[in-house]
Order: structure tokens, then sequence, then C-alpha cells
């Protein structure tokens, strides 16, 4: 509670005052700090298979009917494209969205836990048409489905 | 500047046909699809959330809430207000919209400055608290039928006035809102664009703002959406909930008799 | 200082759908500014939920969330009255948890 409050209240030259009265070095406020955990490899991969090679593959991931990938065939905006993936392949542990033509492929990365059903959705960005992939692990092999979303960008009207 | 339309249509028709062909689903079912798979988790409902705490919240010079703002049906009420505005007040003693009425209250209540509100930029300063406000009041009003009252002489007056304004072409491309908004079945690229005339097509505009515009990743207001209006007809902007933009809000409301609001909606 | 994620948790049948509407930029790293300059990148990079205490989701997002991030998810069990928290985490390290009851 009181971390969240003495980080709502720095901002800007505050944050770098504080930090340095603190004993922080003063860059270190506004430098960007990677969540723990959070898998940089697999963000920076640029296709699915520098995805999944990065989420743990060694071979290739196979295309499975079992994993249904739910995509608008046509985006209205790419900013905001709802997609979702329900696996039915046993022993699911990850399911993980990319986007082919994205400068960042892997978009997010959904960790299946026991009790937890392999289904989810989320709203993701498409910088122009691409195909989107669904990426799942289950055991130690990778599965994918796919799907060609054709992005528009905006309009004039509504 | 009717053949530019009929240009620009008929060349993304050339377009749409060619692929459609091979495609399952028209373009227009493939938006809708799109849309459809939207509407649950609206970003919209964020800005609600935020309104109701801001019209509640004691803020401004004089440090006091909105709740005993009347936007029409009687101080504090919000419940279905959205759907009667614009409308004549008395204390003001003029037809007002939902943003002006809220730039007196925040003025009369809080102590707020309405006309450095009125020149402010969208998004920007106590504009934000526009945003989330008219998102909170208009989600009061969702389902609701539209019913501007048309009593008094003001009311009927500036519906003529809307109507006026509505058809007055100008700027360079001699546009007015009935270019795009007069007909039935017209389209602008991918947008279908609502008849604002009458019945079906009047609710299904104006009862879609306030909306969250995806492509600008925030929620517009009406007065903004309007802005936008005119910078696409490269028409200057009467001004932030001037006359003229009430005027218009009073016509598309009226127009907008029985059918349904949806606001704060989603949009491309 | 963030504003409050909006959690809606649905108990039908055997399991508990949730869905969460997050306030966030979700900056993409890749925008430039009115003066031509690249505004950072500043998002979401993990967020996890809980029921009644006990994990029941977590996951890594990347730039390619959308701004105002959505997403769904559901578990077996659960019932009205029992607590949803969910819990963000950005790369420039800050962080909020939001709570909601089950429906």
């Amino acid at each position: 509670m009181e971390r969240r409050d003495f980080l709502a209240r720095s901002s800007g030259a505050t944050a770098v005052a504080i930090a340095v009265s603190v004993g922080l070095p003063a860059h270190a406020q506004t430098a960007a700090v990677n969540a723990p955990g959070w898998n940089k490899a697999a963000f920076d991969g640029k296709s699915l298979a520098d995805v999944a090679k990065a989420m743990g593959a060694t071979s290739a991931p196979v295309e499975s009917k079992d994993l249904v990938l739910r995509a608008p065939e046509i985006a209205e905006n790419g900013n905001v494209v709802r997609v979702g993936a329900l696996s039915n392949i046993a022993g699911t542990t990850q399911i993980a969205f990319v986007v082919e033509k994205n400068p960042s492929a892997l978009a997010a990365s959904f960790d299946i836990i026991a009790g937890t059903d392999a289904n989810v959705e989320t709203n993701i960005k498409m910088g122009q048409s691409s195909n989107v992939y669904a990426l799942v692990k289950a055991g130690d092999k990778y599965y994918y489905a796919v799907k060609e979303v054709k992005v528009t960008l905006g309009g004039c009207g509504g | 500047m009717k053949k530019y339309l009929v240009t620009a249509l008929v060349g993304f028709a050339a377009v749409v046909l060619g692929s459609s062909v091979l495609a399952q689903k028209t373009t227009a079912e493939g938006i809708a699809e799109y849309r459809a798979m939207l509407a649950d988790g609206n970003p919209a409902e964020l800005y609600e959330a935020k309104g109701e705490g801001l019209w509640k919240q004691a803020r401004g010079p004089k440090n006091a809430s909105l709740d005993k703002c009347d936007l029409g049906k009687g101080a504090g009420v919000v419940k279905g207000a959205f759907v009667e505005l614009p409308r004549y007040f008395a204390d003001t003693q003029r037809v007002q919209d939902l943003e002006s009425r809220l730039l007196t209250c925040m003025e009369q209540l809080q102590g707020f400055n309405a006309a450095e509100i009125a020149k402010t930029r969208f998004g920007d300063g106590e504009q934000k608290t526009m945003e989330s406000l008219v998102a909170y009041i208009s989600g009061e009003s969702r389902d609701m039928a539209f019913n501007l009252p048309q009593k008094h002489t003001q009311e009927k007056l500036m519906y003529e006035v809307g109507k006026k304004v509505f058809y007055l072409r100008g700027g360079p491309m001699d546009f007015s809102c009935a270019s795009c908004h007069g007909e039935d079945n017209k389209r602008i690229r991918l947008q279908d664009l609502p008849n604002l005339t009458k019945q079906p097509g009047a609710s299904t505009g104006f009862g879609s703002w306030p909306a969250y515009r995806v492509s600008a990743g925030d929620l517009w207001s009406m007065q903004r959406r309007l802005n936008d209006c005119y910078r696409q007809q490269r028409f200057p902007y009467p001004g932030y909930a001037s006359d003229v933009t009430i005027a218009l809000g009073v016509y598309m409301g009226v127009n907008s008799k029985g059918g349904v609001s949806t606001a704060p909606a989603l949009k491309r | 200082m963030s504003d409050p994620m909006r959690i809606r948790a649905q108990a039908q049948g055997d399991k508990t759908t949730v869905r969460v509407l997050v306030s966030h930029e979700m900056e993409s790293g890749q925008r430039r500014d009115a003066a031509g300059k690249t505004v950072p990148a500043w998002f979401i990079q993990s967020i996890s939920a809980t029921w009644n205490g006990k994990p029941v989701m977590s996951a890594q997002w990347g730039t390619a969330v959308s701004k105002n991030p959505y997403m769904q998810f559901s578990f077996k069990g659960g019932k009205a009255g029992d607590k949803i928290a969910v819990t963000w985490v950005d790369n420039r390290g800050d962080k909020r948890t939001d709570e909601a009851v089950v429906a």
C-alpha cells in the first residue's frame, strides 16, 4: 500500500530528487525496469519460430485442429483486435498470441495453471494485415493455429 | 462534391468486389463481426466508472460535488437525463446540451471557469474530466429511448435552427452534414453512414456518442465528434458547446425520438 | 497514479469467468509525438489474478497488447462472494492491485 502511494506521488523531476535522497542513482527511477520473470527473448522474437524457441521449443510448432483461434477476418482498426484461443490439447500450460508482421511478434502469453481453463481472450494491436497465431505449449510440445486478419486503417466515418 | 463520394465508393467497391469473390464473408459482415467481438469489454466502461467518481467528488475552487447539478430531470438526477438532452433550462434561459449544461454546473456549483474549459483542448485538463462525466451520464441512460422535450418555444426554434445548420453547405468542399448523413444507404470507406434526418438512422448515430474511439484510444464526447465532423468537412468548428452545436443536437435528438441510446459506445 | 481496473467475475455452473478491463496507456514505443520524438514504451509486462488468494492466472504482455487492455479467462469452481484480485506490473516498475467479488 505504501509503496504504491510512494510511486503514485513520485513523478518526473520529483522522483529523481526523492530517488537521490533515498540513495538510489538518479537514472534508476526513470529507466525502464522489466518486471520479474518477463521473457524478454520471447518478446524480442520476430517470428513464430523465434517466439516458440524463446519459450523453450526445440523443434518447429505443429499445426493442431484441437486449438481454436478466434479472430476477426477484418479489423476496422489495428489498434484493437479481439483474439481468443481455446486449447483442447491435453496438458496445455501456455497460450500465446503471435502477430507475424508486428515489430514485436509476441503480443501476450498466458500461463494456464491447473484448474484454469485453456481459454483466454484479449485485445491486441496489429500494425498491418498479418497472420495471427495462437501458440500453445503442452508438456514439452508446441502447437499452433493460424488465421489471416486483414487490417484497415480506421476510416473516415463513424 | 457528390461525384467525389461516388468516385470514392466506386473505387472502393472495385477493390472489395475483387477480393470478396474469394472471401467467405462480405466486408460489411466482417466489420460487423469485428465490432461484435469487441462489444464486451468496451474501454468506455473505465471512463464511466471514473465519471461516477468525479460527479460525486468535491472539486474546484468551491470544493463542491456535482450532485446538485440539474441535467433536466431535477437536481442530481442522472438516470434518464441523457435521452432528454438538449432541452430548455429555466435558470439559464437557454437550450443546452449535456456538455453545455455540465459547463454551467461546473462553474456555478464548483467554481470552475466555463469559458476556460471551453477553450481547453479536447483531452486536456478539465476536458479530460468532461470525457469521464459524459461517459458516466450517458451510460445511465443506456438502452433508454430518446424523448427530447419540444414544448418550449426555444426548443422548437432550436430544432429549426439545427435543421438549417444541418443542411448548410460551406467550406472548400461545399459539404454540409447532409452530404454524409442526409440519405439512406450511404457509406464512406468501411463505415456505414447513418441517415440522421429520421429514424432509425438518427438514434443509430446520435445515440452512439459519446463513444470510445479505438483509433484515438480515447473516449470522445458528442462535441468532440462534431469537432471532427467539421474538420472532415474542412469547415471551422463552431466552438465548444456553442448554440450552433446545441441546435444540431436538438435536431438529431428530436429526430431520434423512440430510438434507443447505446452510449457510451465503441467506434473505429 | 493509475485508475482502477474494472473486474467482473461471474460464477456459472461449475466455473467462474473473469473479465478485466485495465486502465493503462500501453505505449508501444513506436509512436512519435507532435514534436517528432518517439514516445517511450510504457506497458504492462505481467498481470496475474488470484481467487480467494490462490493464483488462477498469470500472463506476460508485450507492447502489442491494446491500450486500456482487456482480458478474459475462466477457472473451475468459484461461487458468489468469493474474492478475485488482479495485479499488474509495468515496465516502469509501477504496480497495481484491484479486487472484486464474484457475482
